[in-house]
């Protein structure tokens, strides 16, 4: 209680402050409690304290190192609760218990609606996050927003683009894809030279099977407050179907899942020749499948229609707190630190993709030369891939939920008879059956 | 004159008038353990099964919603069919592997019987979780012992296909299990008189003849026991197939089994509700099944 009385007494002062200035933002019925200034938060940070950080970004660890020089007084314990939804289900697990919930958290952005809805979150507007909006790019800006409120900060982006192994690539004589169609011929041609080389691996992933519809201009979820649809029949994701089907049925993609040891070791030793996933990926890559350095590079991402330019977001991150996080002062202080103020520099020094247009459009970041590919200046790719991401594509309002039960459905096409389409069909169906139950009205 | 006689019998009740609490006071701190570690968790779950918690409307009392929803949900009967067929074919198999063992080490004629009774229990001694991570790494067609298979014989076997995964687990808890049923059967078996086998050996019988109608009736109850361990078991699969599903999460779905069910709707849909009332009905489905079992175990005895 001692702890809390000044905290308190700051809150209530601050909360009297804003109200003299006009502030139109305070009053809304969130759980926070009122304003925190700036001062307050940084009054917090000189007080110190400790904070439990759930997070899987590997360069998280240099920004705690650094955040814990500049305010000694704070201790930051970094966990990594699992990877994606591992995480999602023992937060939600521990917001359940009431117990054991961390103060920040890494949030991905389809999750953070769900989370946001089901009050895990603290509305962030009462500590003047809203005026940082110039700080990041709009993308991942409209992502930590649900329903018109702003539950977390953006951490990274993650436009995509295409990995691949240029040794292999060349070895067997194949220029880099520029359409899926493309792709395929390659997939045929490299499997064909040698059996072990597969040009990607694919085991059912929701997060890049959502993506991909959406560089195809497919738009499956629309959200209107509680009103849902969800559609897989639409020209994009059909287009999808169509490609990745070939791939599955012809036996071209290598069955081993992402993230998986076989993943990083077919990397780096060539035996998985290209990934198609988001700008964060080049630190993974350094940390986990260090073989592979120097003969990966990084181009655009193929097109569904020769000619195009179209792109997409795949994962990207926010840091959020957690409604029953303890010490919300502290925990905003950190979150800024991390995501807006001198963490991001330290984060793309060590390989990770912003989310700020400060990091994004200097030159330093865009002439940054990559020595996991070769010296190449591969952010110029991303940065252009985040210019070129389709807009318009949102989540559902469920998606951590429905992303658990992709394998059920869509995951049998890659192990049975069962086709790629009736799968994504099932998904929509055995998603908005849930969806239903949870009182949304999906059409 | 002979009412007095007959009023004596309410006259001791009359002294019981103030009801002694001193045998609650021994059976009270067992009770309260009792109450709170046995009833309350059950009472808690049969309440949470009236309620129904959404996303979008909060929490309601839906009264026996929970249960016309599940009778009617194809992948609770799913689940249901799929643990039904591995009770019928798995448990008979490893209890007539068990039952073997016990009755060869129990012959006295098994060269090294200590040497054979603790490797054989020794897989039961390994914690499930450990077991099915090394099951699953020989599993794997792209790194383990069956990529090696495959590769020497040129076969695409794949123990984690969707249609042979139900077996593929039957063969690590049969491979767990076996040597805790065996032990069951051995100790049974060990508490039979040996004057009982020389006098029927006196009397000419063969040693198929001595299991048959010795042996057998009378580790009868043991049997029953096993069975309805193993029926209990089988109804509760989850270690298995959970640890397995990063390993084959195309093939073992999120309602692969009544508890993997139950652990997905709780963990990835936060449907606390519907979870609880897939335990209570499962947990009525077991005590049938295993009630059923004793009663024909105990027939003509």
């Amino acid at each position: 209680m001692r702890k809390l009385l000044p905290i308190a007494a700051a809150a209530l002062l601050s909360l009297g402050l804003a109200a003299c200035g006009g502030g139109d933002d305070s009053s809304d019925s969130s759980s926070s409690s009122g304003t925190v200034s700036d001062a307050d938060v940084t009054a917090a940070l000189e007080k110190g304290g400790t904070l439990t950080v759930w997070a899987w970004e590997p360069t998280l660890k240099q920004v705690v190192t650094k955040f814990q020089e500049k305010y000694p007084k704070v201790k930051v314990d970094l966990v990594n609760a699992g990877t994606g939804n591992d995480q999602y289900t023992a937060l939600q697990n521990a917001v359940a218990a009431g117990k054991g919930v961390p103060d920040v958290a890494q949030i991905e952005y389809f999750a953070l609606p769900q989370f946001a809805l089901g009050k895990s979150l603290t509305e962030l507007s009462g500590y003047g996050a809203e005026n940082l909006k110039a700080d990041f790019t709009p993308g991942p800006w409209s992502s930590v927003h649900s329903g018109g409120k702003i539950y977390g900060l953006p951490m990274d982006s993650g436009p995509m683009a295409l990995f691949y192994n240029k040794e292999v690539f060349d070895k067997y004589g194949i220029a880099v894809p520029k359409t899926w169609d493309e792709y395929l011929d390659a997939a045929r041609k490299l499997h064909k030279a040698d059996p072990k080389v597969y040009i990607t691996n694919d085991t059912g992933d929701a997060g890049l099977t959502t993506s991909l519809i959406w560089q195809a201009g497919g738009k499956p979820y629309t959200v209107d407050g509680t009103n849902v649809t969800i559609n897989f029949t639409d020209p994009g994701a059909t287009a999808f179907a169509k490609v990745w089907q070939q791939l599955i049925t012809e036996k071209l993609i290598a069955p081993v899942s992402s993230w998986s040891d076989q993943w990083f070791q077919g990397m780096a030793g060539g035996t998985i020749a290209s990934i198609s996933t988001g700008a964060w990926m080049p630190a993974n890559l350094t940390s986990s499948a260090p073989g592979g350095s120097g003969k990966w590079r990084v181009a655009d991402l193929p097109q569904w229609t020769a000619g195009a330019t179209a792109s997409a977001e795949n994962g990207g991150s926010s840091l959020a707190i957690m409604d029953k996080g303890a010490n919300k002062e502290l925990a905003y202080g950190f979150m800024k630190f991390a995501n807006d103020g001198d963490g991001v520099q330290i984060r793309v020094d060590n390989g990770a993709f912003p989310a700020t247009t400060a990091q994004l459009n200097s030159t330093t970041f865009q002439n940054t030369e990559f020595k996991y590919f070769g010296g190449q200046k591969a952010n110029e790719i991303f940065a252009k891939s985040a210019q070129n991401v389709v807009t318009g594509w949102s989540y559902l309002p469920f998606q951590v939920y429905s992303n658990s039960i992709f394998n059920d459905t869509v995951g049998k096409a890659y192990v049975s008879g069962t086709t790629l389409t009736d799968g994504l069909k099932a998904w929509q169906d055995q998603s908005a059956k849930y969806g239903t139950e949870q009182g949304f009205t999906v059409k | 004159m002979a009412v007095p006689q007959v009023a004596a019998p309410p006259g001791v009740r009359v002294k019981r008038r103030g009801r002694s609490w001193k045998g609650w006071q021994f059976v009270g701190p067992f009770m309260l353990v009792f109450a709170f570690v046995f009833l309350a968790p059950i009472a808690y779950t049969i309440y949470l099964s009236l309620y129904r918690n959404q996303l979008v409307g909060g929490n309601s009392f839906v009264g026996l919603d929970n249960y016309t929803k599940a009778l009617q949900d194809s992948q609770f009967w799913s689940a249901l069919g799929r643990v039904s067929l591995f009770l019928v074919v798995q448990v008979p198999i490893m209890l007539l592997l068990a039952l073997i063992v016990a009755l060869a080490i129990d012959s006295g004629r098994l060269y090294g019987r200590a040497f054979f009774r603790v490797t054989i229990f020794l897989p039961y001694a390994v914690p499930a979780v450990v077991a099915t991570l090394m099951w699953g790494f020989m599993y794997g067609n792209q790194f383990g012992l069956v990529k090696n298979i495959n590769d020497w014989l040129g076969t695409t076997l794949d123990p984690l296909a969707p249609n042979i995964v139900l077996a593929s687990i039957g063969n690590i808890v049969t491979w767990e299990f076996i040597g805790y049923n065996m032990l069951i059967l051995y100790s049974a078996l060990a508490t039979v008189p040996v004057s009982l086998y020389e006098s029927a050996e006196i009397d000419g019988a063969s040693q198929m003849r001595i299991i048959t109608a010795i042996k057998l009736p009378a580790i009868r109850g043991a049997i029953t026991i096993a069975t309805i361990f193993s029926v209990i078991g089988s109804f509760q699969l989850f270690n298995e197939p959970s640890i397995l599903r990063p390993l084959a999460k195309n093939a073992i779905t999120t309602f692969f089994t009544p508890n993997l069910y139950a652990s997905s709707l709780t963990f990835s849909g936060q449907q606390y509700n519907y979870a609880a009332t897939v335990a209570i009905i499962m947990a009525l489905v077991t005590m049938v099944i295993a009630y059923v079992v004793q009663l024909r175990g105990n027939k003509d005895r």
